[in-house]
């Protein structure tokens, strides 16, 4: 076990925590950049999935992992990213270098406007409301039908960056490394707000509301910057899968695909960089798995390959309640047990961490 | 007489959004968590008895079968609390609400496998019969769920207000550590009323089949139901039945004077505005404090 010796304040908030972290996540880096030359072309299209999975899911993580507050209806927000970047391109005609950028700031303005309202609320209420957003959503494109295209969708135009153009089946490689690059600056961010005051009191509001006001954290302001930001990188990550998607409808962001980012961060574990990753690798390869299951039954029985509708969600409910049953610290929480275990042999305890629970209170009496 | 028409077609589809709004309710007033699966439980409980009832499956007479739907999602609820949600005693609401999320996905997956993804509908003995007063025609199933709606409103607010066992179930949610030191067995209560709030979503569904036809995906309804829950008031039973209503007349209205499009719009938009107006609902249980 390594044992930090902090010789200042800024030790605490520095990037790494020491020299070997750091060489392992440039390693790490250097892999996903090499990645390309490793694997086939199909596998780098479900890699390009990952990473913008991975980008909404820090989006959605920023606001429940980090600042404590529940959100059912984050596909809205992918929504407005995908579609005012399609629109910002289509109907302005602005290069992506700009449009992409605008999008994930009107995700953002539209994100700050929902939390003006609602940050007033908290636990299940927040949660309705942002579910009722999320609906809401879906027929507002409708009636938007001359700029969205409602029903029929919106075509989405290739990538094109100062002449050269990115396209999911013309270049998937090129696709990737794009996308990498924004994952990698999307996570610089993140890391960067988390170690900044506005980073400090987002975990303040999430442990504990009075406590946070007691120390002169402005909740309503940090809840609605903490959405701000959220829906932000979320936009990001809806303009991105638009474009991966090609052509994308009002059904395209439905309320299966906010429950779909709330599974990815609490399978891959709430309130880490890495949740976000595991929970999309786990959500991208299942429907693989899945397929791969059921052609091995297949053969085995010799009835041919089984189709089961609703196979899938049913599959992803199970998981998401096995992992918050058992596992609720997700994927990326059983590495660090696993890790502390070996770290500390013969000394690890099995309470060691455990959550504190509590006593119900109800909330209707102020 | 349309209005009219329009009044009570409204009056039914409200009283169901309301009988699901009830077990929302139910379970808010016991345990301060609220089930998002409680539509998917009404398509199961609906599905259960259809699959009693319905001369393709079992052709039992339609009351058997109603009773014993009731009794297989009263037992359901209580394994379900005991089996599942115990463990998350004591542990965040935010947990709670994406178990029961999750679960609803579960329960819409193991409804598609029995019984289909095809709309089916209940062949009851009140569906399709039609009384006529005067230029007014009333659907024999529509008037059964204004009934069983209001008879079974009326029935657990007296169950939770004048019962020993209901005002235990209060007493379990406003304060758990002191509940358990005046002897009330917490953990046992909490497994009764998810027992009670799967018997509600069964007649609701019952209730629901009966007017129309069912499908797995008939739990998202749900959603409908919990612009009713919030209108009215989380915790109160008769505001989850006010709240229903208010949601269904406003419906049928916006789908005749909006244009299409705008009119489905209208329960989820009425939700927000009385969460930012009002977040405690019309009938609201919030009592300040005595310092």
């Amino acid at each position: 076990m390594r044992i930090v010796f902090k010789t200042s304040y800024d030790a605490d908030i520095r990037l790494f925590k020491h020299n070997a972290q750091a060489f392992w996540y440039l390693l790490l880096f250097a892999f996903a950049i090499l990645l390309p030359f490793l694997v086939s072309d199909f596998l780098i299209g479900e890699a390009t999935l990952v990473l913008i999975w991975a980008i909404c899911g820090m989006g959605l993580m920023l606001l429940v992992g980090q600042t404590g507050q529940a959100s059912l209806g984050h596909a809205a927000f992918m929504a407005v990213g995908a579609y005012s970047n399609v629109i910002y391109q289509l109907n302005f005609n602005m290069p992506f270098l700009l449009s992409f950028p605008l999008a994930g700031l009107t995700a953002g303005v539209a994100g700050a406007l929902v939390a003006l309202p609602t940050t007033r609320l908290h636990g299940i209420y927040l949660a309705i409301a942002t579910l009722a957003i999320s609906v809401l959503t879906e027929d507002i494109i409708i009636i938007l039908e001359p700029i969205t295209g409602g029903i029929a969708g919106i075509f989405a135009p290739d990538i094109e960056i100062f002449g050269y153009t990115f396209n999911r089946y013309g270049n998937p490689v090129e696709l990737y490394w794009l996308v990498l690059a924004i994952t990698f600056i999307v996570i610089y961010a993140y890391r960067n707000i988390l170690r900044s005051p506005t980073g400090r009191a987002f975990a303040a509001v999430r442990d504990s509301e009075v406590s946070a006001k007691a120390m002169g954290v402005n909740v309503a302001r940090t809840k609605m910057v903490a959405f701000a930001i959220s829906c932000t990188i979320t936009g990001l990550g809806g303009a991105l899968m638009g474009h991966f998607a090609t052509v994308f409808t009002n059904e395209t962001f439905n309320l299966i695909i906010s429950i779909t980012l709330l599974l990815i961060i609490v399978v891959g574990g709430l309130g880490t960089i890495h949740g976000a990753f595991f929970g999309s690798i786990v959500f991208v390869m299942l429907p693989l798995m899945i397929s791969l299951t059921r052609d091995a039954v297949g053969s085995l029985t010799g009835s041919g390959s089984i189709t089961i509708p609703g196979l899938e969600s049913g599959i992803f409910g199970a998981i998401l309640i096995g992992f918050i049953l058992f596992e609720p610290m997700g994927l990326y929480g059983r590495w660090l047990k696993i890790r502390t275990y070996f770290e500390l042999f013969p000394f690890y305890r099995k309470d060691m961490f455990r959550r504190q629970k509590s006593y119900l209170k109800t909330e209707r009496t102020r | 007489m349309d209005i009219l028409q329009l009044i009570v077609s409204g009056l039914a589809n409200g009283c169901v959004y309301g009988l699901i709004a009830l077990g929302f309710v139910l379970i808010y007033k016991a345990t301060e968590s609220v089930n998002f699966a409680q539509g998917d439980f009404m398509m199961l409980g609906a599905f259960i008895t259809l699959g009693f009832t319905n001369a393709d499956y079992m052709g039992l007479p339609f009351w058997l079968s109603c009773a014993m739907a009731i009794a297989i999602m009263g037992v359901l609820g209580y394994l379900l609390d005991l089996v599942v949600l115990r463990r998350m005693f004591g542990q965040s609401q935010v947990a709670v609400v994406i178990l029961t999320i999750a679960l609803g996905f579960v329960i819409r997956f193991v409804a598609g496998a029995i019984w289909g993804h095809e709309p089916q509908s209940l062949e009851s003995p009140i569906a399709g019969v039609e009384l006529r007063f005067g230029g007014l025609a009333l659907g024999m199933d529509e008037i059964w769920v204004i009934i069983v709606t209001v008879l079974l409103t009326i029935l657990l607010y007296f169950f939770f207000a004048r019962t020993k066992l209901g005002v235990a179930m209060q007493a379990s949610s406003q304060n758990q550590l002191a509940a358990y030191y005046m002897g009330i067995p917490v953990k046992r209560i909490h497994s009764m009323i998810w027992a009670l709030s799967g018997i509600v979503a069964t007649i609701a569904g019952i209730l629901f089949a009966s007017k129309g036809s069912i499908d797995p995906t008939a739990g998202l309804l749900g959603i409908k139901a919990f612009a009713a829950a919030v209108i009215g008031g989380f915790g109160s039973l008769p505001g989850a039945l006010l709240g229903g209503l208010i949601v269904g007349l406003v419906e049928p209205f916006a789908a005749r004077y909006m244009p299409a499009g705008y009119s489905q719009i209208f329960p989820y938009l009425i939700l927000i505005i009385m969460l930012i107006v009002r977040p405690h609902g019309i009938l609201s249980q919030i009592q300040t404090k005595k310092v």
